[in-house]
């Protein structure tokens, strides 16, 4: 199909404003450019259709001349849901206004503290730095460094009082029975 | 088979119910399921020792050649009577030991039995695949019973190392499978047994498959999650980690071991760390203090020592290993269970605290000390005959290269004199009177056991102490399996007690002898341990690789993600323009002909448009921005109507006049200005990637019309709309029935964004409350009605209005235009099918009407125009579409096919009906309902609040998300 040199260059200007004002930060002009690339879209869907024709409605356009009523179905329900979409950004940008007299698009703090590195990642710490209970009890790093005190006087006191029965691993915690 | 599997299913699933119902009880209805199980099992012992097979195949995914392929060979045979008899024993042990009323229980019970079941299927399982997933359920199992309640660090920690690890190597094994599937293509584990195939995919699948065996099966380097897993209950320790799961790598080695031995790799791999877990795993358990760390660490050590017998390839020690396997679960089960016995009357496991309990608990003391003689391999334990017809096969060939042998018997022998100073050190310190402490300790027992506690323990013990003498009787069920294996010694050794003066009964005697030395020298031997300790470890450097993975992700999140949405949004579109963008430039079908335009008018609209859309760059007042934004949109109107499409010309028109009406209820609300933020140089990246992004789409508009060369799918559906859509309108055709589905989606999203706009403005409702007129208001009104014409009152909810904020000619208007408004919007609707109309054009026209009242007459005039929930009119739009489609299928044709009615009324006249037009009616709901909620929304309720000065007030404890 030749296609025309009109309907691309349409096209072509609103994708570009669209762009440009989705790429702002106030929260109005992202929803404008929204506007427009939604436009842009539907235009650009209808004009893959083909030459322009009749209305596709039997009893007014033969079949052979009509228009293509496939890109039709498909924008028109476009049209629609671009305003479902858009009155949600509205209530989104009244929303942020509301509770914080802003509508703008704000910078992510949390990015921006993981960009810092900060505070604990995640939930792997080095089992040195568990409390004693809570550590694997296949960690026996405790036969060189005991760096916790409190783990090291629990240690002493066992030794003390067990005299010859060699102490070592770190052991399980106390179960149930410990409890009672 | 199956039928067993979907038992332990049941039961897994009715467990917490039955807890519930019965408390802790319920464990002895549950252990009747692997017990029946068990017994199925020993019928069939006959027959298998005969040579035959029970196999069970029922399709599954045929397309993926997936079946549920069970087998029961002898093999399998013994290792589902040690799955099914080990495990009704610990469920019977698990209803003494909890207490009546302890929390959790019903997810635990739950949990064991469905672990039984999967690990039932995983020996039984004859196709690779089935096997894996059996195989991968019997970890999650794990996880989920070592994790318990997740309320401890500890155990959360311990269970997911555990996930971790052994789902790691579950999906190398996955891919090992498949490779090794590939080599001898067969699924089926029999037939790639007996035909495994050769070459270096073969090679890579058998390591990737040992990867899984190795680290299920907790074999060094991988050991140090089966001590961590001791977290979990006692019972799942004598189950899962004695007797069961950690033997799967065990029996898929075994399983494998006739075809694969000599698969390059197989040997070095499988005796190598077979060996070093032994060797390491003895080790370690000599100086545990705690009983079940202490077992923990002396099971690593057997699993290497099973792992060497059944993956060196040879019929003598594939023989030893079943019988060591067998003779394993019994005496380790046992002693974890024993341990949770001691754990439960005297409330400690440390070895240090407990004193003289021997005399105190005889019978559990007799118990684990058989338990321990056949784990030290002492006669006429089964232990004893395991280990004797391992050494002897060792000593006589067992290896197909001799050094190998000797190398590994010399490790056997160590580690078995490891073995017997670590069952030493178990009994002294659970059972032995100590000089250092007090004659009995802890002083009083807090809970004596019961008869049925001891029950399991001492079943198993004297199972083992009954098969050691009459282990010639276990001959022909081992030797069914060893026998597919070549033998290597020049004769076979029947299994028995006795042999007569051989060289392994001096090996077994030097072990005893040795192991009694280690530990009458516990504290030299213990110092030395202490100056040979290493700073390293494998639990350290697991940790350290999680941990640089986890650096690793925040680097890479910290230097990709910097928190500035435009940034991320011109990342994403510079990646369209360098990749969509480049492919568009130099290898595209430019198109060779072009049209200036299809009317002269489209340029000219055109030109209008793109003024429009450049002026909302500039324009940095609010509503001005928006009017000329709505200018593009009705400027696309029109450029729809030139293209040949009334419906979307007529649907544009509506929506972007209801989308400016919209934005000025909310512009409102917001400054006149928008606040320029971006510095020049910012403004001039935007613009660069904003002029390639058009000039790519524009590209991409003409060289996609160019490309078109087929025909389209849309030329045939004029006829079909006329012949099986009922209309002439073929676009509402397309929408009502052709692509219905389409539709059906897109009017659901509506649904969701009409629920989305109300919840952002009511927060913490769905909607608010209607505004209708008070009573007192209604009675004024009625009252002024009945004496003169409503001369100075055109609307019913205007008398809330301030006088200043009222108009009269649009009440007027309004009021005489309402009524016609929304007859035009049904005509449209019911018109659609054959003229410009339906369902979106009719409800956006009632919508206007709506917007008319709202803007005349206000909010109280909004409520009564439409005193309904918005969310009921969604609803029902919803429903009235869904039913069309269900409809269609009831009248036995699609979903959403529509079906034609042609009657005659008396006052209609001729009625042509599609089913199609209930759908449509559907739309105009939701539509209608969008609208409606939008209005009371962003309209209703923004009055409300600035009429009453309503802040923004939180309930105690509540945040805001931004």
């Amino acid at each position: 199909m030749t296609p025309t040199v009109v309907l691309p260059v349409i096209i072509g200007g609103l994708y570009a404003a669209g762009v440009y004002l989705l790429l702002d930060r106030s929260l109005t002009r992202v929803l404008l450019g929204f506007l427009l690339l939604g436009n842009a879209t539907n235009l650009l869907v209808l004009s893959s259709g083909g030459p322009a024709g009749g209305p596709p409605i039997i009893g007014v356009t033969e079949p052979g001349e009509m228009s293509d009523p496939l890109t039709q179905a498909l924008v028109l329900t476009a049209i629609v849901i671009t305003f479902g979409i858009a009155a949600f950004l509205l209530a989104m940008i009244y929303r942020s206004w509301r509770l914080v007299r802003q509508e703008v698009v704000g910078v992510d703090e949390e990015d921006r503290r993981v960009a810092r590195r900060e505070g604990i990642h995640a939930d792997e710490l080095d089992p040195d730095d568990l409390a004693p209970e809570d550590r694997s009890a296949a960690h026996a790093d405790s036969l060189h460094s005991s760096s916790l005190e409190g783990d090291r006087a629990a240690e002493h006191a066992l030794a003390e009082r067990y005299a010859g029965i060699p102490s070592d691993d770190v052991d399980l915690p106390p179960t149930r029975g410990a409890a009672r | 088979m199956l039928v067993l599997l979907l038992l332990h299913l049941l039961a897994g699933v009715l467990a917490p119910v039955l807890v519930r119902w019965w408390g802790r009880q319920a464990f002895l209805a549950l252990a009747l399921v692997p017990a029946a199980g068990f017994a199925w099992t020993m019928a069939q012992l006959d027959a298998v020792v005969g040579g035959d097979e029970v196999r069970e195949a029922v399709p599954w995914v045929p397309a993926l050649d997936l079946a549920v392929t069970l087998r029961l060979d002898s093999l399998a045979l013994l290792f589902a009577a040690l799955v099914t008899g080990v495990g009704a024993l610990v469920l019977v042990y698990c209803a003494r030991y909890f207490e009546p009323d302890e929390e959790g229980v019903g997810r635990f019970a739950g949990n064991l039995t469905a672990f039984a079941g999967s690990m039932l299927g995983l020996v039984l399982a004859d196709d690779l695949l089935l096997l894996y997933v059996f195989w991968e359920l019997t970890t999650v199992f794990s996880f989920l019973l070592i994790g318990g309640s997740g309320a401890r660090v500890a155990a959360r920690r311990a269970a997911s190392q555990a996930l971790v690890l052994t789902t790691a190597g579950g999906l190398a094994m996955l891919v090992g499978l498949i490779m090794i599937a590939e080599a001898s293509g067969s699924y089926l584990l029999s037939e790639v047994v007996a035909d495994p195939g050769s070459g270096p995919l073969l090679t890579a699948g058998t390591v990737l498959v040992l990867a899984g065996a190795v680290t299920k099966s907790a074999l060094v380097p991988f050991h140090f999650w089966l001590p961590a897993a001791m977290e979990a209950p006692t019972p799942v320790s004598a189950y899962l980690h004695a007797a069961a799961m950690v033997k799967a790598g065990i029996y898929l080695v075994a399983r494998l071991a006739p075809g694969f031995a000599d698969v390059p790799g197989w040997r070095p791999i499988v005796l190598g760390l077979g060996v070093a877990t032994m060797l390491v795993g003895g080790y370690r358990a000599l100086r545990q203090n705690d009983l079940k760390l202490l077992l923990a660490f002396g099971t690593v050590s057997q699993l290497g020592f099973l792992m060497t017998l059944v993956g060196a390839g040879s019929r003598e020690l594939a023989a030893a290993g079943l019988v060591m396997t067998l003779a394993h679960a019994l005496f380790k089960s046992t002693l974890f269970l024993g341990v949770g016995v001691i754990d439960h009357a005297t409330g400690t496991r440390d070895l240090r605290e407990l004193s003289g309990l021997g005399r105190r608990l005889p019978a559990l003391a007799g118990a684990a000390g058989l338990a321990a003689a056949s784990m030290a391999g002492l006669p006429p334990l089964l232990g004893f005959v395991g280990k004797e017809a391992a050494f002897t096969a060792l000593w006589d060939g067992g290896l197909p290269d001799r050094t190998a042998a000797v190398v590994v018997l010399a490790g056997l022998v160590l580690g078995s004199v490891l073995t017997v100073a670590y069952t030493l050190r178990f009994v002294w310190g659970a059972f032995a009177r100590k000089p250092a402490s007090p004659p009995t300790a802890p002083a009083e027992l807090a809970h004596p056991p019961t008869a049925l506690f001891l029950a399991a323990p001492v079943v198993l013990t004297l199972t083992g102490l009954v098969l050691g003498p009459a282990s010639p009787l276990l001959e022909p069920l081992v030797a069914g399996y060893a026998d597919t294996l070549p033998l290597l010694a020049p004769e076979v050794v029947p299994l028995a007690l006795w042999h007569g003066w051989q060289p392994a009964l001096a090996l077994s005697l030097l072990t005893l002898l040795g192991g009694a030395a280690i530990f009458a020298a516990r504290r030299p031997v213990h110092r030395l341990q202490r100056r040979w300790a290493v700073g390293a470890s494998a639990d350290e450097g697991y940790w350290n690789t999680l941990q640089a993975v986890d650096r690793l992700a925040v680097l890479v999140t910290g230097t990709t993600q910097r928190g500035s949405l435009p940034a991320y949004l011109g990342t994403i579109l510079v990646v369209v323009l360098a990749l969509p963008g480049s492919v568009l430039v130099f290898r595209a079908p430019w198109p060779g002909e072009w049209r200036a335009w299809d009317t002269p008018v489209q340029a000219l609209v055109g030109a209008v448009v793109l003024i429009a859309a450049a002026l909302a760059l500039r324009i940095h007042q609010r509503l001005s921005a928006v009017l000329v934004v709505g200018v593009t949109g009705y400027g696309l109107a029109v450029l729809f109507a030139l293209q040949g499409a009334p419906d979307l010309a007529l649907t544009q028109f509506l929506v972007e006049t209801l989308t400016l009406v919209v934005f000025v209820l909310v512009l409102r609300k917001l400054p006149k200005d928008i606040t320029e933020r971006h510095r020049p140089r910012e403004r001039a990246v935007r613009g660069v990637i904003a002029v390639a992004v058009g000039l790519l789409m524009a590209g991409v508009g003409a060289v996609a019309l160019a490309a078109r060369t087929a025909t389209p799918v849309s030329v045939a559906y004029p006829e079909q709309a006329y012949e099986f859509g009922g209309g002439k309108n073929v676009v509402n055709v397309t929408l009502v029935d052709i692509r219905a589905w389409d539709t059906l989606g897109e009017i659901s999203l509506l649904v969701v964004a009409a629920t989305g706009i109300a919840s952002l403005v009511f927060l913490r409702r769905r909607t608010g409350v209607i505004a209708r007129l008070a009573q007192e208001q209604r009675a004024v009104r009625a009252e002024r009605w009945s004496r003169r014409a409503p001369r100075r009152r055109w609307l019913a909810g205007s008398v809330a209005l301030a006088p200043e904020r009222r108009s009269v000619v649009l009440e007027v208007l309004t009021r005489i235009l309402f009524h016609s408004i929304i007859v035009f919007s049904l005509f449209l609707l019911f018109s659609g099918h054959n003229q410009p109309g339906g369902g979106f054009a009719g409800g956006l026209v009632a919508g206007l009407a709506l917007v008319l009242r709202y803007l005349a007459g206000g909010r109280y005039e909004l409520g009564e125009a439409a005193p309904v929930d918005p969310g009921l009119l969604l609803g029902a739009g919803l429903l009235v579409a869904g039913t069309t489609g269900v409809g269609g299928l009831i009248l036995g044709a699609e979903v959403l096919q529509s079906a034609i009615f042609d009657f005659t009324l008396p006052v209609l006249g001729d009625i042509h009906l599609v089913t199609s037009l209930f759908f449509d009616m559907g739309v105009y709901l939701i539509v209608v309902g969008l609208v409606l909620d939008v209005l009371r929304s962003l309209g209703a309720e923004l009055d409300r609040q600035e009429d009453e000065h309503d802040a923004i007030d939180l309930a105690p404890g509540e945040v805001v998300l931004r």
